[in-house]
């Protein structure tokens, strides 16, 4: 069966979906990556949707779950390079993904990641001193 | 009983007459038209319209002026309605060159037929008929003209009222201007998103100052365009919010959940350069 690779950056996983995601290939790749995020003590992940050119709703909650999930494992999600077609249609399926961060490509993502890390760590030394 | 030929061969016959008789009713007629049209022209277009006319009429049936005989003489209307409406001529003062050339017609008709009343009133109604078939058609060759200027000018004001322009790098702006409805707003959505795509851009500040009215259906689609932006992973600030907008805004308890609000696009400018990261200093 058909499955989305997962790649490990250093702390961060890496997803890159370039395949046109059907209902089966969305819910393995929320079982793989909770696994993926578990197994690599992973802070982060970084969701790459910019070959992606449609989407359904089942999609858009998905992508919304999976934030969710690894958020209680203690990661971040940030979703890039969505495109315009895709951005347009959640937004008219009414999925404004609340609570999902964005950004424009991978490179940003990473900065993005690395300075939510770097503040969250902050906040945890503050608070064990 | 709308005879081949008779009529034609009527026109024919008194082509002179029906012709001055035309020209001069044509100068009464459209003295309003005058500097758009001139008198010359006019006249040479009614000769070459009588020309046309009478040399469909005289072999073709003049009951029925759609077949394909009459192909002629509609294209001559069609092209005639079109310059009328390029010179801003009123429908009904284009649909009067045709009308007028009844009198002249129904004289002509008296001249040959005088004392033949049967006859007379046959092509009488004859005449009148297709006088009265070209006229309608004038008027929709007219109106078909017009909505392809409207339809073209609606296109243009689309594509003026849409432009999409860089600030600084990475900031983009959108100057919205005039009554935001669904079609625009997907226009202006699209293109803000594509352009957000092709130059990367992490801020686009939409200026509202040109937008008259916001109601909660505008406020709404402005809504759509923040909520897709953000989706793509960009920032959005809405700028020039007038007095009165801010005012129907609360009134209207519209919630304007995380956007952040600016009254000018200076203001706008300021913020994104700060958080993209660019500080200036005087000198």
């Amino acid at each position: 069966m058909e499955r989305i690779p997962i790649l490990r950056m250093g702390e961060f996983l890496l997803v890159t979906i370039q395949v046109d995601m059907h209902d089966q290939l969305a819910l393995q790749l929320q079982d793989d990556l909770t696994r993926a995020i578990e197994k690599k003590g992973a802070k982060g992940v970084l969701i790459d949707i910019s070959a992606l050119e449609m989407v359904d709703s089942f999609i858009g909650r998905m992508i919304a779950d999976i934030s969710g999930m690894a958020r209680i494992l203690d990661a971040r999600t940030v979703l890039v390079g969505m495109q315009p077609a895709v951005a347009i249609t959640l937004v008219e399926l009414g999925l404004s993904l609340p609570g999902v961060a964005t950004a424009l490509n991978v490179e940003r993502g990473m900065i993005l990641l690395r300075a939510a890390l770097r503040d969250g760590n902050d906040h945890d030394y503050s608070v064990q001193r | 009983m709308a005879s081949k030929g008779n009529l034609g061969s009527v026109l024919q016959t008194h082509r002179q007459q029906i012709l001055s008789n035309w020209q001069q009713q044509l100068a009464v007629v459209s003295a309003s038209a005058k500097g758009r049209l001139s008198s010359k022209d006019l006249a040479k277009q009614a000769a070459d319209f009588l020309e046309v006319l009478l040399n469909t009429a005289r072999s073709h049936d003049t009951g029925d002026i759609t077949t394909a005989g009459w192909q002629e003489v509609r294209a001559f209307l069609g092209d005639l309605s079109r310059s009328r409406v390029l010179a801003g001529f009123s429908s009904d003062e284009t649909a009067t060159f045709i009308f007028s050339l009844k009198r002249p017609v129904f004289e002509a008709l008296r001249a040959e037929f005088g004392s033949d009343a049967d006859k007379f009133a046959a092509e009488s109604w004859a005449a009148t008929e297709l006088i009265d078939k070209l006229g309608l058609h004038t008027i929709k060759a007219f109106q078909t003209s017009r909505e392809e200027v409207i339809n073209r000018q609606q296109l243009e004001l689309l594509e003026l009222s849409t432009p999409v322009v860089k600030l600084w790098d990475g900031i983009l702006a959108l100057p919205m201007i005039g009554t935001l409805d669904s079609a625009r707003t997907q226009i202006v959505m699209e293109s803000l998103l594509q352009k957000i795509v092709e130059t990367e851009s992490q801020i686009a500040i939409i200026d509202i100052t040109g937008v008259p009215t916001v109601d909660t259906l505008v406020a709404q689609h402005l809504f759509k365009t923040v909520t897709a932006l953000r989706l793509m992973g960009a920032d959005c600030i809405i700028s020039g919010v007038r007095p009165q907008i801010a005012q129907t805004i609360v009134h209207l308890g519209v919630d304007l959940q995380g956007v952040t609000t600016k009254a000018n696009l200076a203001d706008a400018l300021a913020l994104a350069l700060k958080r993209t990261g660019v500080s200036f200093t005087k000198h």
